[in-house]
């Protein structure tokens, strides 16, 4: 057991119990928090990955603005709601059984593809991932086009959020 | 790197069936959305897997995942967007109480 | 113009009337009966015309005028019509021609052109008198005009077309439409009042009585057309087809096709000519209007079937020589002939009625024809034929003249109840209306058989001596009777009408007819006179030799051989003198101091009943007719079982629709099929649509429940 392996597994057991207490606790600003927790465990694998920008990007975005963006809406919308009863709905095992089984399913698959269980090859030295990844985002011959497609989706969910949010007074 | 890819693979289907289990069976539709956002997690982390053990070489596996990223925001924006005007109209967030469009 | 084409155009000018006055000049009086006289006399200038051209031939017989053309095609023929004037056709284009200009001259007075209208004159009915109203302030009552004036004109226009047609025609076919046009004129005209019950009955009667002679007419020149291919005169009378058809043998009693096609052919002239037993039809006929008497019953239409059977002479008479014994054809013509001349001659004795007396002397003359034709006398008949046209015109015409001074006297003294036709309510009317006596007894000598002054003599004398000559004893005496008794009925006749002082306050009051009717009748009676000596016989002591027989050798060579004339002998000579006068003579002795039916010893039942012939047809013919019709037919055929079949099959239909509505289109198609399978698409729906619960975590564990199912089975079977 190496000590990247061990750091694998805890943060694995931290993402896996964080996200489980994320569908069930009762508590939907516990929920957001317990959601925290999770991005923040898949940032530390990011890191394991080498993708250094990914990780921080992770941070940064993912719990810094979506989580928050979460919470808000938890808050502007409790006024009815108390936290109080069941948080499940009447068939959630029906629902448990089904993500058991497509779990079930999906390792069996992955498990079973062959070259699974490679390890990685080391990153060759020298290699900028970061400049690389930033020339690719920009680059004509890379993906530039996906890059503005995804930016003017973002412009068109936040004009739609906006006008949909807003309230008439 | 001494992790075999395929614990990655086994943790984002976990999370990615953690995920779908919250979705399917959540009343509050933040919660919903809260599950969503595990699933799409799962995926990027699969994606990123991929990328580092198969070609770190081209930067596919992590624009993917950056696109990923935006999508995931967007979604998320509108989502609630939705949820807190859908609260203003119908004052409930549990999903299954906005049932109009049933027989 | 060439003389074909002018015979071509002899029908036209009538025919042209009839259109012209039927569709635009109805309402016009003196227009029609102009456009009506005037056609006739075009056609008669043109017939003068021919027959004058006819005359200078050369050889006319065997040299004829003849015009044919293409016009139905029949297999590799054609069957073709056309115009044929011969010598037999000429006189009798000749003798059609002046009567029926002068009938037609003659009814502008008859129908009283000129007259006011009358007061209750409807159309349809006789008119009836108009009161007029004169300076001084007297009423009195005036013959008054036809209310259907026009119409009349129109008919006797289409019936001259007809007769014309026939006269000139050469060949069977179109003489049969000439024939059947003249029998649709006659029904129109015997009918032409129609509001009477009576005329509308004689119309009927007349117009079946000759139907059934023209269906065996029909069938004997449907015979002649199988058998030899043509229905051209000029064609059948050939000697090897007139040959060939008395040798052939029909299955018919054993005559020869020749012997019974003439026999059929000449069932239609019984039809036509009123011979018996087919007579029944022209007593009623004088319901028509006099002119259509004079015309259609004595003149032109009754002697078409005459004219058409001698035509057909070479036919009848085909295998046969003059002084063999007759063929069976022949000896039924020539007994027909000389019974319905006898026969109809004793009916005339009892009849009482001015115009029935001359319908049966018509079918007694006819008769008198129809037996010289049966007994070989070609000639003779053709001549008869004739003479008996124009002065049975001429009597008829006079009795016309007569009934209008007689309505004259009735509308004078206003009393409607006396029959101005009746002879008894007659009498000295010699003094009224002289011309119309004068020439009324030309007429009635003529048709006696007066001795060489007129024309009906030698006609007559031809006939009986003909049938002495050729030794047929019976249809001598039997004509010789006929003969006699014709003297005495029309000596009746005229002593009833003429003679004697009047009878009745109405005869008295008789006046001449005008100029329009009598001028006709003196026309005619110069032909009455004359006509007869351009057939003075040869041989005739005194006189014979001095004119030629003209009339034998003009219509002799029509026949392929010329007829002899039959030897001359003192004795028919001797007893047509006999019976002429002497029938003249007893008529007036017996007549002259007769004042009333019940002093006159000839009104036995049985004459006046015309031997009840009526009555037997009546009972024979017309009333399992009526039965068939009424209660075979229709009663039971018609309405029990064509009527029961249709509607048993209307029910049948209505009971199937019934069954198929209520057992299985409604409860199996439209219940079962029809609304059940809407109900089970209705539950179904209804029940599928609780699916749809608007929870869209619902849907997503049911879609995803699928698809882990369907993975899970893709994987287990496929994989």
């Amino acid at each position: 057991m190496t000590p990247v392996q061990i750091i694998f597994l805890l943060c694995a057991a931290l993402i896996l119990a964080s996200a489980l207490m994320v569908v069930t606790t009762r508590n939907l600003i516990h929920a957001a928090l317990w959601l925290v927790a999770v991005l923040f465990g898949v940032a530390v694998l990011y890191a394991i990955l080498d993708a250094s920008f990914m990780a921080v990007v992770q941070v940064v975005i993912y719990i810094g603005a979506i989580a928050i963006l979460f919470i808000f809406a938890v808050m502007l919308t409790r006024r009815e709601m108390r936290d109080r009863g069941p948080q499940l709905r009447k068939g959630w095992w029906l629902a448990a059984l089904l993500a058991l089984l497509v779990f079930a399913g999906l390792a069996f698959l992955l498990v079973t593809q062959p070259g699974v269980n490679r390890t990685a090859a080391a990153i060759p030295p020298g290699l900028d991932t970061l400049g690389k990844l930033g020339t690719a985002l920009v680059s004509p011959n890379g993906y530039v086009l996906p890059f503005e497609v995804a930016s003017i989706l973002l412009l068109a969910a936040l004009i739609g959020a906006v006008y949909v949010a807003v309230s008439k007074k | 790197m001494s992790i075999p890819l395929s614990w990655y693979l086994v943790l984002s289907a976990a999370l990615f069936s953690i995920g779908l289990f919250g979705v399917l069976s959540r009343k509050n539709a933040i919660a919903i959305l809260l599950g969503v956002e595990l699933m799409l997690n799962a995926v990027n982390i699969n994606l990123v897997a991929f990328w580092r053990y198969l070609d770190p070489v081209q930067m596919a596996g992590q624009v993917f995942a950056i696109i990923v990223f935006a999508v995931a925001a967007a979604e998320v924006a509108v989502g609630l967007a939705l949820i807190i005007s859908v609260y203003r109209r119908r004052k409930t967030v549990i999903a299954d109480e906005v049932d109009l469009m049933k027989w | 113009m060439t003389t074909e084409t002018i015979i071509w155009l002899l029908p036209l000018p009538p025919l042209l009337a009839f259109f012209l006055i039927v569709l635009f000049t109805n309402k016009h009086k003196a227009l029609s009966h102009s456009l009506a006289v005037g056609a006739a006399g075009l056609s008669w200038l043109g017939s003068m015309l021919v027959f004058a051209r006819a005359l200078g031939v050369h050889e006319f017989g065997k040299e004829v005028f003849e015009s044919t053309f293409n016009w139905l095609p029949t297999g590799g023929t054609w069957l073709k019509i056309g115009v044929l004037i011969d010598p037999l056709s000429a006189v009798t284009l000749f003798f059609v021609a002046w009567t029926v200009l002068m009938i037609f001259i003659y009814s502008i007075g008859y129908h009283n052109f000129g007259q006011p209208k009358g007061d209750h004159d409807r159309a349809g009915l006789p008119p009836h008198g108009a009161t007029v109203t004169d300076e001084k302030g007297h009423k009195h009552s005036v013959p008054s005009i036809e209310p259907m004036y026009s119409r009349f004109f129109a008919f006797i226009g289409l019936f001259a077309f007809g007769m014309y047609t026939l006269v000139v025609s050469n060949n069977l076919l179109t003489l049969f439409v000439g024939w059947e046009i003249m029998g649709l004129c006659s029904y129109l005209l015997i009918g032409f009042w129609y509001g009477k019950e009576s005329a509308r009955n004689a119309a009927i009667k007349a117009f079946i009585t000759t139907r059934v002679g023209d269906v065996f007419m029909l069938l004997g020149i449907a015979f002649l057309y199988s058998a030899t291919g043509t229905l051209s005169f000029r064609e059948i009378f050939r000697p090897e087809v007139l040959q060939a058809l008395a040798t052939t043998v029909t299955p018919f009693f054993g005559l020869s096709a020749a012997g019974f096609i003439g026999l059929l052919l000449f069932i239609g002239t019984i039809g036509k000519s009123a011979q018996w037993p087919l007579h029944v039809w022209l007593p009623d006929a004088m319901e028509g209007p006099t002119p259509v008497s004079a015309m259609i019953h004595a003149a032109t239409m009754v002697s078409a079937g005459v004219y058409m059977i001698i035509r057909m002479f070479p036919l009848i008479s085909a295998g046969w020589e003059p002084g063999t014994p007759l063929n069976p054809t022949m000896s039924i013509i020539a007994f027909i002939g000389a019974f319905t001349a006898l026969f109809a001659a004793t009916i005339a004795l009892a009849q009482n009625d001015i115009k029935r007396v001359l319908a049966y002397s018509t079918i007694s003359q006819l008769g008198y024809m129809v037996a010289a034709l049966g007994i070989g006398a070609y000639v003779a008949a053709a001549f008869h034929l004739i003479t008996h046209a124009f002065f049975k015109a001429l009597l008829f015409l006079g009795s016309g003249s007569v009934i209008h001074g007689m309505e004259h006297g009735v509308l004078h003294t206003g009393d409607h109840s006396v029959d101005p036709q009746n002879m008894f309510n007659m009498g000295g009317l010699r003094k009224k209306m002289p011309i119309t006596f004068w020439t009324f007894l030309i007429g009635g000598f003529a048709l006696s058989g007066f001795p060489v002054l007129t024309a009906g003599f030698w006609s007559k004398d031809e006939i009986l001596a003909d049938a002495f000559g050729r030794g047929h004893w019976a249809v001598f005496a039997t004509l010789a009777l006929a003969a006699f008794l014709t003297a005495f009925y029309t000596m009746r006749q005229i002593t009833l009408t003429f003679l004697g002082g009047p009878r009745t306050k109405e005869a008295e009051h008789a006046k001449e007819t005008p100029w329009t009717m009598t001028l006709p009748l003196v026309i005619l009676s110069v032909f009455a006179v004359g006509f007869g000596w351009v057939g003075i016989p040869e041989h005739f002591p005194l006189i014979g030799g001095l004119l030629p027989n003209w009339f034998h050798e003009f219509i002799g060579p029509t026949l392929a051989e010329v007829p002899e004339a039959a030897p001359f002998s003192l004795w028919p000579l001797l007893t047509s003198l006999c019976v002429a006068v002497g029938g003249l003579f007893f008529g007036w002795l017996v007549y002259r101091k007769v004042k009333s039916p019940k002093q006159d010893f000839l009104q036995i039942p049985l004459l006046k009943n015309k031997y009840y012939f009526d009555e037997a047809y009546d009972f024979l013919f017309v009333r399992p007719a009526y039965w068939i019709a009424e209660t075979f037919t229709y009663l039971f055929m018609d309405r029990a079982v064509i009527d029961g079949i249709l509607h048993t099959v209307g029910r049948a239909a209505l009971g199937l629709g019934s069954f198929l509505r209520n057992y299985i289109d409604k409860p199996v198609i439209n219940e079962f099929i029809g609304d059940g399978t809407g109900n089970v698409v209705k539950k179904a729906g209804s029940s599928l649509r609780r699916i749809q619960v608007g929870r869209i975590q619902a849907y997503m564990i049911a879609s995803l429940t699928v698809i882990v199912i369907v993975a899970v089975a893709y994987y287990l079977l496929v994989v």
